[in-house]
């Protein structure tokens, strides 16, 4: 864990990205909740073959479903439509309106980009696992249903339940409200979202946040992500607030 | 063309099963709408997987609304005294743990023994599973609110799901435009009907054969 935490700039804290990283995208949806900082910040590189892993492959922020006033905001669909993407795994890939496509479904028609499907609870758990240090856990979501093609089945307290793997990546963009100089976090109302448990499952966490302030600034009673899962904080600038 | 309820009654009508207490989650379309039917003197206390519990209506005004203070459904909502949040792996654990009571969701088919199909269909190449396996999985009551048919006619009540199924035998309720179906381990039973509509009018709309309750009555609104 690096002490010094704040990076003066978003292209900074994205600059070590390589080529082929697994990325984890915060949030779930709505303006408030998403890096989109970051996102663009990672967008103006080159950085090729990434492998998302998000609740979405990018089907809100276009149509501005999750703002208020319908203002449009970025999401992954960004590093998508650039071709910067190979795969995602997530719940929701397609459009929120299936009469306006988005980029990933326009791709996985054309079998360019590959998707893993991952029912939202299942995924949140495999992300919470694997920040915890667990190899995987049994689930009774999917049994049944096409989710459980291809994974040991097994009856537990008389309930079919299906084993899941826990998921990890290389790095994660997250967003929260505030944050100090240690790296501890706190939200707001619905950021917490996928925010707070992809931070604990990277081998790199990076915030974007509102404001940064010194350490002991922030009650302790009232942080919900410990410092030392966060390696990198950028503020958010002004005019993307 | 015979006259159906609208999508505003029918979340009226499924609102009526909220008990005094109930937790519960509502999908889109017409479950989000059963918010504002809560029936006089209960509380609920509304769930949304996106991490909060306990919150109140949509905001009459864009100046009441705030951007963290957003449902899954897109949709903005007012605080209520008691509200909290919480991140997704606790408001999933929520939903499997059983600590849900009711889930109120959409469905493109259900079939005679209580399949629910809702993410997807073949036309539509990739889908949205969204959280809904999760709920229908494991929350303690499923109810589907939806048009009894689709808009071009075809049935949604089948024996069997075609499309491919979220969650097998987990609903235990169905609301529509012209029914209210209780799924049973002998079949489906129907349990009211629209005003206007009758026993008949129902089955020659629904692919399974209803068993008739024998309290069978009109919908009260």
């Amino acid at each position: 864990m690096a002490l010094k935490k704040i990076y003066p700039t978003p292209d900074e804290a994205v600059a070590s990205i390589p080529d082929g990283a697994t990325i984890m995208i915060g949030g779930f949806g709505h303006a408030i909740d998403r890096p989109q900082t970051l996102l663009k910040a990672l967008a103006s590189r080159k950085v090729k073959n990434l492998t998302l892993i998000s609740n979405s492959a990018g089907v809100a922020g276009k149509l501005g479903i999750g703002s208020l006033g319908g203002k449009p905001f970025i999401d992954e669909e960004v590093l998508i439509e650039n071709g910067q993407v190979k795969k995602v795994i997530c719940s929701v890939p397609a459009s929120l309106v299936m009469s306006k496509p988005n980029a990933f479904e326009r791709l996985h028609k054309e079998g360019r980009i590959e998707l893993e499907y991952v029912p939202q609870g299942t995924l949140a758990e495999r992300i919470r696992a694997g920040g915890a240090g667990i190899g995987g856990f049994y689930t009774p979501t999917g049994v049944g249903t096409l989710i459980e093609k291809g994974k040991e089945k097994r009856t537990i307290d008389g309930k079919e339940m299906l084993f899941e793997f826990a998921l990890r990546a290389d790095y994660a963009l997250i967003r929260a409200y505030k944050a100090d100089t240690m790296g501890n976090l706190i939200y707001r109302g619905i950021m917490r979202s996928f925010n707070a448990i992809m931070s604990q499952a990277v081998k790199v966490a990076i915030a974007e946040v509102e404001e940064i302030v010194e350490a002991g600034q922030l009650d302790p009673e009232m942080i919900v992500t410990p410092g030392i899962f966060i390696d990198r904080i950028v503020k958010i600038p002004k005019e993307e607030g | 063309m015979k006259e159906r309820l609208s999508r505003e009654v029918i979340a009226l009508r499924t609102a009526k099963e909220f008990f005094d207490g109930a937790v519960v989650n509502l999908g889109g379309g017409i479950p989000i709408m059963a918010a504002n039917f809560v029936p006089e003197g209960r509380t609920v206390i509304f769930h949304t997987e996106n991490g909060a519990l306990g919150f109140g209506p949509i905001p009459s005004s864009e100046s009441e609304a705030q951007p963290h203070w957003m449902g899954a459904n897109g949709l903005p909502f007012l605080p209520l005294p008691g509200m909290c949040f919480f991140h997704h792996a606790d408001s999933f654990g929520m939903i499997r743990g059983g600590h849900i009571d009711i889930t109120v969701l959409g469905a493109l088919q259900v079939s005679e023994k209580g399949d629910l199909a809702n993410w997807t269909f073949p036309e539509r190449g990739v889908g949205n599973i969204g959280g809904a396996m999760d709920l229908s999985f494991c929350c303690k009551r499923v109810i589907v609110a939806m048009e009894h048919t689709t808009p071009k006619g075809e049935l949604k009540i089948l024996n069997e799901c075609t499309y491919p199924i979220t969650a097998p035998r987990r609903v235990s309720l169905i609301v529509t435009d012209i029914a209210v179906i209780a799924v049973s381990e002998a079949g489906l039973v129907l349990e009211e009907v629209a005003p206007g509509w009758t026993v008949k009018e129902v089955q020659d709309l629904t692919g399974p054969k209803l068993i008739v309750s024998k309290d069978v009555k009109e919908m009260e609104l």
